[in-house]
């Protein structure tokens, strides 16, 4: 099978052990045959000749021999076992992990389309799948195999007629096996993609649990999902459905097979063409073989289910990286931090229109710039492209005038630090989560400044009051912050990573305006001498800015400072103009009737 | 995992692990894999019961399923009776002239392996029927249970730990149910069986079998003691693993963003290592359990010869009931190897079904009353009645509040970080259930009101709009459910979300993608918004969740909000003056403590009071 071929770099180390395990498992498999073989022989020999002859000395021989050969099969299955399951879980370990560097890797478009169900789905379902054949489905495929095909063979070697017979059943077997096979395929892939949606189901279902309990949905998402896990229970069912049949077939006709042979051999005992010895012993060693054939249709159903599992794994690890490393990347060895788009172009692969057109921007070294336009402009789109978090369409990007698809990533993202609108945070320590892209090399003393340094700028001694300070774990494994508070780390996250160029998505949006203020007149001293790129829908943000950037349908329509904008794009003043001042001027609670800011927009009376 | 999609508790106020995980019920120590004998029995004694209640309501099914595998084992049981017939008797009278007795075992012969065959098929169906349908209600039962346990549950418990009870740990009940519990109940019959038909053809080797029984329950009682760690064990390292996986593929952009791939895969391949070695470990023990049944059964036949052999020799049995005596023997222990494969299925299942019915096993701290109070129609009277309110064991946060809103009322809440704001909106939309105290929305507390009555007349929208995937008409739908087209578009239109959806490719039909991807924070508010819109409640209780709107579409929620507030209850947290400007009654809160409340013109004009101050510094900052 191709897809288990591909198995071969992963299993390529365990490969010695795998072959001596099924070596193992053949010896195995040869002594339990023999064992029909030798009582055969002491049928035939020293019982045939019963009483008269009392040949004790014959039997006790034959007695110890099947001793020997029963141990020496326990040997072997102990043997294979201790060959085949830890190369089998190393394989395993090995896949998983290969997986997971690859997902590391994959760009951020990638994980914008894949569903995580179905990628943990790979991850563990389909793995186990794996590792459960390669111990017990490969080794008993193996052995089943080669005890139908040793023991025909010896069915008509020393069965003459009876053996042919024997093998005139083996071939609707095939036949049936091989058509199962087909159709047990196509439906095995649909359940395991349909177990990879109902993992995603459940995902969202607990990520959103407080959408769902603030809406009472908890009773439709759980028809939603009742439906979703019946279609899977549906699935199953024509799965065992299809298993069913080939199982009866696999049962009646060895079986039936069984029986005309023994009429035949009866037939062919009576007129003496065969000796009653070898007929026990033809039946002795059918019975060993018929086993693994009555098997085999389970067997068959997870090489199957192994092979889907094979497949899926290979689809997203063969899924090609588009966003890599150059050949032979460009350093910067202190970059200034100069930083253009030119004539960048972007649109999401499966969309049919440009979120970015055309787009020219300069960030001059040192100084900040305000992104401004309505929500879904393409801001946070634009902010993505300077740490290569997507690539563009067309043009470039452009760090020190060198295009950042000439950098190493991880250089490039050591000189770019993002805060994203929705601050992610980990399991891990207040002091891992905000020194994550710390420069590294740095002694304790140093980290622990810098830790100090970014903290005390994004205004968030609220850790200090944390049950471990610093080292409370935080995210979803510990405790739970305000969205303020997240926001507040994940910008000293930024901070701390001490780049270059300071990627600031929204950072102040959850912020009440005492802290934002705090934060700001720290933050104004943090960028001084950084390249800054802040997107802001509101005037205290700009206000970090040494000049705006105004983005409308995908193109920079102006640049300038916020009061040369003010006074001269009416776009801006319609984007920026404040409710707060508007509010503030004239007073609150009246609600007059003042003319719109933006013509033929808003009436906020 | 990404945090976003979790409100806090508070400002600045930290839960900490709620404390009901200190008792020996529920998920309390789930990693432990040493438990101690008492703890040991409760905790096999839950597994073993979650199961027996799966397994109880299909009784019926299941004895058909026996019934099915009785008739299939006896089809396969009957061939070596009739091998041993067809050479003891139907040859004999055959070299004799007698062809009748070999027709009739030929007939047998034929009949039992198409009822084996008919019968076998029919169970594989059966069993796949018990199977899927004991999994579609487990499956549901957990589902049901994370819908209903409460938001502190959640926070501590961690999304990846359910997935992973729903995936892995169901994929471990599915083995056993798949292979094991179909091969078991066919092993056994078919083990029965043969002993009962070695017996009767000969009790002397029917002895010697039994005898082989004793050494075979001691392996395997070996066997299930260490295994039982063993497995649990794996299912710790299982869930920790997937943990990581959804947490790192949640936050997938950060990791990238802070060049952490390299480290965080070296931690995941830290704990992908600490689930293979226990993976390996089970496969040890069973890789020295399954030899060790070869062995018996092997010993067994060697017996069998013997003592058989020595009784041919001494003229007292014949060769052929010999040879069937083997054959019976042999057969006996062929299935010795799926039983093992059955107990150890078993056992790794019962680890899962130890830590589903931990799950299963908590009670939500905020819980459905037994004897809901009725609530035809809110009119969306609030009062917090001397509330006392502190997430579990941390500090007090709200220590005395006392606070009334009459219906139709638009009350804005104004203070710093901490102060209490939040937990007030929580409390309200029942996140949280009060210390002491109560809440009550038109004068019931709302302890006492179902929560689909509750969820009716209280909507809470949080700053962090989280999107599932499907459409954007599926996204806003979810405010009301079976909700029209028209009015799915009237409530986009109503804040603001109607022009940019009809922009988006497939308009409402658009595909909001794994977690919104391609929407703007935004956006996601504004679809949020829509939700509450359509959802229609009597109280609106809006806890920031404006705040990464961009100025225009504030406006635009705003003038929809002063239409949809008119009539309606409303909470609006909100750090933006502008959003009081619609405010009935603006509510400064300070340390858990209201210290001013009036009307947003009283309160800018009170001397020295906080609100004007703060006023005074917004005036300031927008000059």
């Amino acid at each position: 099978m191709s897809a288990l071929a591909r198995l071969y770099p992963f299993a390529r180390p365990a490969l010695p052990r795998l072959v001596a395990g099924m070596v193992a498992a053949l010896c195995a498999s040869l002594a339990a045959l023999a064992i029909p073989r030798v009582l055969e022989r002491v049928v035939n020999g020293p019982l045939a000749a019963g009483a008269a002859e009392h040949d004790t000395g014959a039997l006790a021989g034959a007695v110890a021999l099947v001793a020997g050969l029963g141990l020496l099969e326990a040997m072997f299955i102990a043997v294979r076992r201790g060959f085949v399951m830890l190369p089998g879980t190393h394989v395993e370990a090995r896949m998983r992990d290969a997986l997971y560097r690859h997902l590391l890797e994959l760009p951020v478009a990638f994980h914008d389309r894949w569903a995580g169900g179905q990628l943990l789905s790979r991850s563990m379902s389909d793995l186990g799948l794996l590792r459960r054949w390669l111990v017990f489905g490969l080794p008993t495929l193996v052995v089943s195999t080669t005890t139908i095909l040793v023991g025909v063979s010896i069915l008509i070697v020393t069965g003459g007629v009876l053996g042919l017979v024997y093998l005139a059943g083996a071939i609707p077997v095939t036949v049936i096996a091989f058509r199962f096979s087909r159709r047990f395929r196509a439906i095995s892939r649909l359940s395991q993609d349909q177990s990879g949606d109902l993992a995603t189901t459940v995902e969202e279902s607990v990520h959103g649990i407080r959408v769902l309990k603030a809406f009472g949905r908890g009773r439709d998402a759980l028809d939603a999902f009742t439906d979703q896990a019946d279609r899977l229970r549906r699935t199953e069912m024509a799965k065992a459905s299809t298993q069913s049949t080939v199982t009866s077939a696999l049962t009646a006709i060895p079986e039936l097979t069984l029986g005309v042979a023994l009429v035949v051999g009866v037939v062919q005992a009576a007129n003496g063409q065969i000796s009653v010895g070898a007929l026990v012993a033809f039946f002795a060693t059918a019975a060993v073989v018929n086993t693994p054939v009555v098997d085999l249709g389970m067997t068959l159903s997870m090489t199957l289910n192994a092979r889907t599992a094979v497949d899926r794994y290979f689809e997203v690890l063969d899924t090609p990286n588009t966003l890599t490393d150059p050949a032979a990347p460009t350093h910067l060895d202190s970059p200034r931090g100069d930083v253009e788009l030119r004539d960048v172009t972007f649109r999401y692969d499966d969309a049919p229109d440009a979120v970015l057109d055309h787009v020219d921007l300069t960030l001059p070294a040192g100084t900040t710039t305000a992104l401004v336009g309505l929500t879904g402009s393409g801001k946070s789109t634009l902010a993505m492209l300077v740490p290569r978090l997507y690539d563009v369409t067309d043009g470039s990007v452009l760090l020190d005038d060198v295009d950042v698809r000439d950098l190493a990533r991880h250089e490039l993202r050591t000189h770019v630090a993002v805060a994203f609108e929705d601050s992610t945070l980990f399991s891990a320590s207040v002091r891992d989560n905000v020194l994550l892209g710390a420069p590294e090399g740095l002694d304790p003393p140093a980290r622990e400044a810098l830790l100090a340094e970014a903290l005390d700028v994004a205004q968030a001694a609220f850790v200090h009051d944390l049950p471990h300070g610093v080292d409370t774990t935080i995210g979803e494994e510990g405790l739970s912050l305000s969205g303020g508070q997240r926001q507040r780390l994940a910008l000293a996250r930024a901070i701390a990573a001490r780049p270059r160029v300071l990627v600031l998505d929204d950072p102040l949006s959850a912020l009440d305006v005492a802290t934002e203020e705090a934060v700001e007149k720290r933050l104004r001293q943090v960028l001084a001498g950084t390249t800054s790129l802040v997107v802001a829908h509101r005037p205290s943000t700009v206000a970090l800015a040494d000049r705006v950037a105004v983005l409308q349908d995908g193109r920079i329509t102006a640049v300038g400072t916020h009061h040369d904008l003010l006074t001269h794009d009416p776009h801006y003043r319609h984007v920026i103009s404040n409710l707060e001042a508007d509010a503030a001027a004239h007073g609150l609670g009246e609600h007059d009737d003042e003319p719109a800011p933006a013509p033929g927009r808003t009436e906020h009376a | 995992m990404s945090t976003r999609d979790r409100t806090a508790a508070t400002d600045a106020t930290v839960p900490t692990a709620p404390t009901a995980h200190t008792s020996q019920r529920g998920v309390a120590g789930e990693e432990d894999s040493q438990l101690g004998r008492d703890r040991n029995r409760v905790v096999r004694a839950r597994s073993r019961a979650l199961l027996g209640d799966l397994l109880g309501a299909r009784r019926k099914a299941l004895a058909g399923a026996a019934v099915l595998v009785v008739v299939s084992t006896a089809g396969q049981v009957a061939g070596p009776a009739l091998i041993a017939a067809g050479i003891d008797r139907a040859l004999p009278a055959l070299r004799d002239g007698d062809a009748a007795p070999l027709v009739v075992v030929g007939v047998l012969y034929v009949l039992a392996a198409l009822a084996a065959g008919i019968a076998i098929g029919a169970y594989v169906r059966a069993a796949a029927r018990i199977a899927q349908a004991v999994l579609l209600d487990l499956r549901r039962r957990v589902f049901r249970q994370t819908q209903r346990l409460s938001l502190e549950f959640h926070e501590s418990y961690t999304s990846g730990r359910i997935i992973s009870r729903q995936t892995s740990d169901l994929d471990a009940l599915r083995e056993l149910l798949d292979g094991g519990l179909t091969g078991v109940v066919s092993s056994v019959l078919f083990m029965t069986f043969t002993a009962v038909g070695l017996f009767l053809l000969d009790p002397t080797s029917g002895l010697v079998l039994a005898v082989a029984v004793v050494p075979a329950a001691l392996l395997t009682r070996w066997f299930q003691k260490r295994s039982q760690v063993f497995y649990r064990a794996s299912r710790v390292a299982s869930a920790r693993l997937i943990v990581h996986f959804v947490e790192t593929m949640t936050g997938v952009r950060a990791v990238q963003a802070f060049r952490r791939e390299s480290a965080d895969a070296h931690t995941y391949a830290g704990l992908t290592e600490d689930y293979r070695a226990a993976n390996a470990r089970t496969f040890g023990l069973n890789g020295r359990y399954d030899p060790g049944l070869v062995v018996i059964g092997n010993v067994t036949v060697v017996v069998a010869l013997a003592v058989g052999g020595w009784r041919v020799l001494d003229g007292a049995m014949d060769v052929g009931v010999l040879a069937a005596v083997l054959l019976y023997t042999k057969r006996f222990f062929g299935p010795i190897q799926q039983l093992g494969m059955f107990y150890n299925s078993f056992q790794s299942a019962s680890a899962a079904l130890e830590k589903i019915s931990g799950l299963l096993e908590e009670e939500p701290t905020v819980a459905e009353p037994h004897d809901p109070a009725p609530l035809p129609d809110a009119r969306g009277a609030l009062h917090l009645d001397h509330v006392r309110f502190g997430y579990g064991t941390g500090r007090t946060v709200l220590p005395d509040l006392d606070l009334q809103i009459p219906a139709g009322q638009t009350v804005a809440m104004v203070g710093t970080t901490g102060a209490g704001k939040s937990t007030v909106a929580k409390l309200v939309a029942r996140f949280y259930d009060v210390s002491a105290g109560a809440v009550r929305l038109d004068g019931t507390d709302v302890r006492d009101l179902a929560s689909r009555d509750l969820r009716r007349a209280v909507v809470m929208v949080t700053q962090e709009a989280y999107l599932f995937s499907g459409t954007v008409r599926e996204n806003i739908a979810l405010g009301r459910p079976g909700a029209t087209q028209a009015e799915i578009e009237a409530a986009a239109r109503a804040v603001g979300a109607h022009e940019f959806v009809l922009r988006m490719p497939d308009g409402y039909d658009t595909d909001v993608n794994k977690r919104g991807g391609r929407v703007s924070a935004g956006q996601r508010q504004l679809l949020s918004f829509a939700r509450a819109f359509l959802a229609d409640p009597a109280v609106l209780v809006l806890d920031e969740a404006t705040s990464s709107l961009d100025l225009p579409g504030e406006r635009l929620v705003q003038e929809g909000l002063r239409t949809l507030l008119a009539d309606r209850t409303a909470i609006i947290i909100a750090h933006r003056l502008s959003t009081v400007a619609i405010a009935d009654r603006v509510l400064v809160m300070a340390d858990g403590r209201i210290v001013e409340d009036g009307t947003p013109d009283e309160l800018v004009a009170t001397e020295d009071g906080r609100f004007a101050e703060l006023h005074a510094a917004w005036q300031a900052s927008m000059a």
